[in-house]
C-alpha cells in the first residue's frame, strides 16, 4: 500500500494533518469567549451567554449605555461618554476582552472556560 | 414520432461512469452519519479516475451529472442539499483542475484527492455560512469537517491510486473495459 503514496502526497497529508490540529488548537480552546459581564459601578448588573443575540441598557450616573449581542460577539453600542472610548472599540469576540466606559461606570467584559489572566507580574 | 440523438462514444462512456458514480452516492446516502456533512464521499473516487484516465472535460461531465441525477433520484433535487454538494462538488472540480498539473511523479491520487475532500468541506462550510447559519458558532465545527475531510479524502485516494495501479499492471486483453481509453 506504500508504494501508491508519493513523496509529495506525505508532503501534502503533512499539510492536511497540520491545518487540522491548527483548527483544534485556535476553535477549541478555552479562549472563545461564552459570557458577557456587565458591570455597573464595579457591581454586576447582568450575565449573557453570547448565544443568544440580545440587547441589554446599563444605567450609570450620567445616562444610560446600550450594550448590545451579536453573533457570538458583544459592543457598547451607545453610551453617554464624551470621549466615547468603548463604543469605539467595537466587537468583542475573545475571553477576557473588555469595554470601560468610564466617566458612567459601566464596564463590558467578555469570559471563557479558561480563565486568563490580565497580566503578569514576576 | 421518433427523435433520434446522435451519441458518441465518449457520451456513452461518461454516462456509464456517471450511472457508477450516482450508485455510490446512493449507497452513500444510506449510511447513517453522526453529523450531517460528514459522508465518505465515496463518488469522488469515479471523478478522480475519470480525471486520471480521461481528463478534465470527462470529470466535470461524471462530476456534475452524478449531482443533478444522484439529487433527482433521492428528491432533494434544488434543495438546501442539493446546493451545498453542487457547490462543494463545483469547487472541487476547479482545485483538481489547478491540482492536476502538479508533477506527476511527486503527486499522486491521494494528494489530488486530500486537495478535493479538503476544497469540498470548506465551500460548504462557507454556503452554509453564507446563506443557511449566519452565525459563527458553525465554526465550531470546523475542525471535525476538517479531520473527516483528511481521513475520507486520504482513504479514497489510496482507493483510487490502488484501481490505477492495478488497471495499469493487467494487459489491455483483459483489462476492465470502462476503464480503457
Amino acid at each position: 500500500m506504500l508504494r501508491l503514496i508519493k513523496p509529495g502526497d506525505w508532503l501534502v497529508l503533512l499539510g492536511g494533518m497540520t491545518a487540522t490540529v491548527w483548527l483544534f488548537a485556535t476553535l477549541w480552546q478555552g479562549n472563545a469567549a461564552d459570557k458577557a459581564v456587565i458591570r455597573s459601578g464595579g457591581k454586576v448588573v447582568a450575565e449573557f451567554s453570547l448565544a443568544e443575540n440580545r440587547i441589554f441598557t446599563a444605567q450609570g450616573p450620567l445616562g444610560t449605555s446600550r450594550i448590545e449581542i451579536h453573533n457570538h460577539r458583544a459592543r457598547v453600542a451607545a453610551d453617554p461618554s464624551p470621549r466615547q472610548y468603548c463604543v469605539k472599540q467595537g466587537w468583542l469576540a475573545k475571553a477576557g476582552e473588555a469595554a470601560l466606559c468610564l466617566p458612567n461606570q459601566i464596564s463590558l467584559e467578555l469570559t471563557g472556560a479558561k480563565k486568563l489572566y490580565d497580566s503578569l507580574s514576576y | 414520432m421518433q427523435i433520434n440523438i446522435q451519441t458518441t462514444a465518449e457520451d456513452h462512456r461518461i454516462a456509464k461512469l456517471a450511472a457508477f458514480a450516482i450508485g455510490l452516492s446512493l449507497v452513500e446516502a444510506a449510511i447513517p452519519s453522526p453529523l450531517p456533512g460528514i459522508k465518505p464521499g465515496l463518488a469522488n473516487i469515479v471523478t478522480l479516475l475519470v480525471l486520471e484516465r480521461f481528463g478534465l472535460r470527462a470529470a466535470i461531465w461524471v462530476s456534475l451529472l452524478r449531482v443533478v441525477a444522484g439529487s433527482l433520484i433521492l428528491g432533494t433535487f434544488l434543495s438546501p442539499s442539493f446546493i451545498l454538494s453542487f457547490s462543494g462538488a463545483a469547487l472541487s472540480l476547479v482545485m483538481l483542475a489547478l491540482a492536476r498539473h502538479l508533477p506527476k511523479n511527486w503527486f499522486g491520487a491521494v494528494s489530488l484527492s486530500i486537495f478535493a475532500a479538503f476544497t469540498h468541506i470548506a465551500a460548504q462550510m462557507a454556503v452554509v455560512y453564507l446563506w443557511l447559519i449566519p452565525h459563527a458558532g458553525i465554526l465550531y465545527l470546523a475542525p471535525v469537517f476538517a479531520a473527516a475531510a483528511l481521513l475520507f479524502g486520504t482513504v479514497n485516494g489510496l482507493i483510487t491510486a490502488g484501481l490505477l495501479a492495478e488497471n495499469d499492471a493487467t494487459t489491455s486483453s483483459v483489462r476492465p473495459p470502462l476503464l480503457q481509453p
